[in-house]
C-alpha cells in the first residue's frame, strides 16, 4: 500500500508538469454501486450467510496525451470496498504507463494490460495479466502488470515483444466468503518455484496479422504461471486451508478467426510445459449472428465453443473446462440504450454439471448504466472441482455512474 | 461504419456538365453523373473531423453520440476507403473504436476495440441495413458511396432549393442491402448530394436525407456539415453535425490496421 501511496503521488506529480505543458489532460471517473445477493445458505459452516452483500467501487482515470500524439500517460487506479469479502476490499493500479506511438512502432512503459484471443467461454491464449478473481469469477477482470512491451508493425503483422517484471499474485476470496469452495485460499502461504519469486522477470511475445477473412495470432510466454496449483496445507494452529503454488511455464498459443458473411469461426490452442508433462488445450467454437430478427432492429448472435484440456490435475492446476460444452445466446437490441443480453450455459461432458450464467446491461441517460449478473449452477458431480461452488448461486445488480 | 464514406460518397455524382452527346441512356446519363462526382473527389488523400449525432425519438426525446473520424483514400481496384470512428460520448462506450476496410462488392472487413477489457474483435458486415448505434443511419449509409456499389438511372432535372439538381436513381448492388432503391438529387453546379430518398425492402418510402452546410476543402473538396436523415415510417430522425475537418494531415496507412486499433484514443 505504501507503494501504491508512492506511485500515485509519483503520478500526480507528473501530471501536474504535463498540465502545465502543450497537450491535452483528461479526466474521467466511474463511480459503481453493487448488490451480491445469494439465494442459498452457504454450503460451509464457516462462511457468511448474508444473503445481500453490497460493495461500491471507484475507478478513476487521468489521461494526458502529446500535441503530436505520440505520446500519451495514462492512470487508472482502481477501489472496492465490499462489505462482507476483506479480500474483495482491495486497491490496485490497472493502468500506470507511457506510451509512445512511432510510424510503424510503439512502446509502452509501466503497468498496463494485454488481451490475447478470440474465443467467448474461456481465454487460453490469454497471459499476461493476472486474473482479479475477487472481482467475478468469470475471469474477465485482469490486474494490472508492470511491462516493457515494444510493438514493431510490420508488412506481416505486428511483433509484440514483453518483458515482465514483477508479479502479481491471484486474488481469492477470503477465509469466509462465499465463492471460496470448501477450503480458503491463504495467499500468505504462496510459493513459487522461480527462485527470485514474485521478483522473476517473465517474457512474452506474440506475432499477430490479418489476411481476407482470418485473423491470426501465435504467442509465446516464458515465466511464472498466472494459474497456480491449489496445495491443501495444514497451518501451525491446525486449520486447513490452500496454498497457492505457483510454477514457471513455457507456454506457446495460437488464435485464429475466419469471418465469412455472419459466421465467426473461433480456435484458441495452448501448449503448455512446467505443469506435470506438456499438454495441450483448446477452444474451438462458432458465433453465428442472425441480424434483425422478427423484422425490427435488434440482432440475435448463437455460440457454441467446445472446451478441452489434456492437463493432469495431479501436477497441473484443477479446470473446470477439460472437456465441456458452451452454447449461448447474445440479443442486441440496437437501441438508444444499447441494451443487450447474454445467456450461456457450460456443460461438463464427462460428469455432466451445468453451470449457467445471463448477463444483461442497459445505459440510463447518458452517464448512467445498469447491468445484471446471474450465475447458477445444477447437477453438480460431488468430485467435480466446481463442487464446492454448489450453493453459491448468484444474482449482482451494479449500477454505474461516469464522470 | 464509416463516415468519410458519407460525406464523400454524398460528395459523389458526375457528368462533364459537358454537352451531353447523342442519344445517351438515362442508365448511361446516371451513371456519368456518380463518375463526375466521384472523379472531382479524387485526391484528398486523408480526412479527420468531428461528429456529433443527435438521435430524437418520435416523442421528441434526444440523446447525443461524440465520434472523432479518420478516413483514408484507396484506390486500389475492388477496394474501397479506410476509416476509423472512435466514440467520446456517451461516457459508458468512450474509447470503442470501429475500424473498416470497405470493398466495392465483397463484404467490409471491420474490427470493433472495446477499451475496457482492451480487446479487438473481428466482427462480420454482412449487417449493412442495421441501425449504426440505435441512430436513423444504417451501416451501409455510412460506407463510401463507391460508384461501383450501385446501378445507375438518370431521371429529370429538378430545383433543389436555390440550386438546379440531377434527380438519379440508384439500385444497390452490393449483398444485403436493406434498400429497392435511392433516388438522389445533385446538383448541377458542384455534384453534391443535396438530398436521398431511400426506399425499403418493400419500395415504401423510409427514410429522407437532407444535407446542408457545405464547405470547400483545398479548394477542392466539398463535404456537408448539417445531414439530417429523418425516418418517415416511425417519425424517429437524426442530426448528424460535422466540424473541424482537416485534410492531408499525413495519416499513415499503418494506423488503420486492427493490431494498432487497441493504441487509439
Amino acid at each position: 500500500m505504501r507503494l501504491f501511496a508512492r506511485l500515485f503521488a509519483a503520478v500526480i506529480v507528473l501530471l501536474d508538469a504535463a498540465g502545465a505543458m502543450a497537450g491535452e489532460l483528461d479526466l474521467s471517473a466511474v463511480v459503481a454501486g453493487e448488490v451480491r445477493a445469494f439465494p442459498h445458505a452457504p454450503a460451509f459452516a464457516d462462511q457468511d450467510d448474508a444473503t445481500l452483500s453490497p460493495s461500491l467501487i471507484f475507478e478513476p482515470e487521468a489521461v494526458w496525451e502529446s500535441e503530436s500524439s505520440a505520446d500519451r500517460f495514462t492512470f487508472q487506479p482502481f477501489f472496492h470496498a465490499d462489505a462482507d469479502d476483506s479480500n474483495r476490499t482491495h486497491a490496485d493500479i490497472r493502468i500506470a504507463n507511457w506510451l509512445h506511438r512511432g510510424d510503424d512502432w510503439d512502446l509502452i512503459a509501466g503497468i498496463g494490460k494485454v488481451f490475447w484471443g478470440v474465443t467467448e467461454s474461456r481465454h487460453l491464449v490469454d497471459i499476461v495479466n493476472q486474473t482479479d478473481l475477487v472481482e467475478n469469477i468469470d475471469g474477465e477482470d485482469k490486474l494490472g502488470q508492470p511491462m516493457i512491451n515494444l510493438n514493431r508493425h510490420t508488412a506481416i503483422g505486428t511483433i509484440g515483444l514483453f518483458v515482465l517484471p514483477g508479479f502479481r499474485e491471484r486474488t481469492f476470496p477470503d477465509a469466509r466468503a462465499r465463492l471460496r469452495g470448501p477450503l480458503s485460499v491463504d495467499s500468505d502461504l504462496a510459493t513459487y518455484d522461480a527462485s527470485a519469486g514474485r521478483g522473476h522477470v517473465d517474457f512474452a511475445a506474440r506475432w499477430g496479422t490479418n489476411f481476407g477473412d482470418w485473423d491470426v495470432g501465435l504467442s509465446h510466454f516464458y515465466g511464472t504461471s498466472r494459474e497456480p496449483r491449489l496445495i491443501r496445507t495444514t497451518k501451525a494452529d491446525g486449520g486447513v486451508v490452500l496454498a497457492p503454488h505457483y510454477d514457471l511455464i513455457q507456454q506457446t498459443g495460437l488464435d485464429l478467426q475466419n469471418t465469412t458473411d455472419a459466421l465467426l469461426s473461433k480456435l484458441e490452442v495452448v501448449t503448455r510445459t512446467g505443469h506435470g508433462d506438456r499438454f495441450v488445450a483448446y477452444v474451438a467454437g462458432i458465433e453465428y449472428t442472425l441480424y434483425q430478427i422478427f423484422d425490427g432492429d435488434s440482432d440475435l448472435g448463437l455460440l457454441a465453443e467446445h472446451q478441452y484440456d489434456g492437463r493432469d490435475e495431479s501436477n497441473a492446476p484443477a479446470t473446470l473446462n477439460n472437456n465441456d460444452l458452451f452454447v449461448g445466446a447474445r440479443w442486441t437490441l440496437n437501441d438508444t440504450q444499447d441494451t443487450s443480453l447474454l445467456a450461456g450455459a457450460v456443460v461438463d461432458l464427462e460428469v455432466g454439471t451445468q453451470l449457467f450464467s445471463i448477463e444483461a446491461e442497459r445505459r440510463i441517460g447518458d452517464r448512467m448504466k445498469l447491468e445484471l449478473e446471474g450465475r447458477f449452477s445444477a447437477n453438480v458431480a460431488s468430485d467435480d472441482p466446481a463442487a464446492g461452488l454448489r450453493d453459491d448461486d448468484s444474482v449482482t445488480l451494479r449500477l454505474s455512474v461516469y464522470f | 461504419m464509416m463516415f468519410k464514406p458519407l460525406v464523400l460518397g454524398l460528395a459523389l455524382a458526375a457528368v462533364l456538365a459537358v454537352t451531353p452527346v447523342l442519344a445517351e441512356t438515362p442508365q448511361e446519363k446516371g451513371r456519368t453523373i456518380a463518375e463526375e462526382a466521384d472523379r472531382r473527389d479524387l485526391g484528398w488523400r486523408d480526412s479527420e473531423s468531428q461528429l456529433k449525432m443527435v438521435l430524437r425519438n418520435s416523442q421528441g426525446e434526444t440523446s447525443t453520440r461524440e465520434l472523432r473520424l479518420q478516413s483514408l483514400e484507396v484506390s486500389l481496384k475492388g477496394y474501397g476507403d479506410k476509416s476509423l470512428t472512435v466514440f467520446d460520448r456517451p461516457r459508458d462506450i468512450e474509447g470503442t473504436a470501429f475500424l473498416s476496410h470497405t470493398k466495392i462488392t465483397e463484404p467490409d472487413d471491420q474490427w470493433l476495440y472495446l477499451p475496457a477489457v482492451k480487446r479487438v474483435k473481428r466482427i462480420s458486415s454482412v449487417n449493412k441495413s442495421g441501425s449504426f448505434v440505435g441512430s436513423e443511419f444504417s451501416y451501409e449509409d455510412l460506407v463510401s458511396n463507391e460508384v461501383d456499389r450501385y446501378a445507375y438511372t438518370y431521371l429529370m432535372d429538378e430545383p433543389c432549393g436555390a440550386l438546379e439538381c440531377f434527380v438519379v436513381e440508384r439500385i444497390p448492388v452490393y449483398e444485403n442491402s436493406g434498400y429497392t432503391r435511392q433516388v438522389v438529387w445533385v446538383d448541377k453546379q458542384e455534384y453534391r448530394i443535396m438530398k436521398v430518398n431511400y426506399y425499403d425492402r418493400k419500395n415504401a418510402l423510409l427514410k429522407t436525407l437532407t444535407l446542408s452546410g457545405y464547405r470547400r476543402y483545398l479548394d477542392k473538396y466539398w463535404r456537408a456539415h448539417t445531414l439530417q436523415m429523418e425516418n418517415v415510417q416511425t417519425g424517429k430522425s437524426t442530426l448528424l453535425e460535422f466540424s473541424d475537418y482537416v485534410f492531408q494531415s499525413g495519416i499513415s496507412d499503418s494506423l488503420f490496421t486492427p493490431q494498432r486499433l487497441k493504441r487509439v484514443r
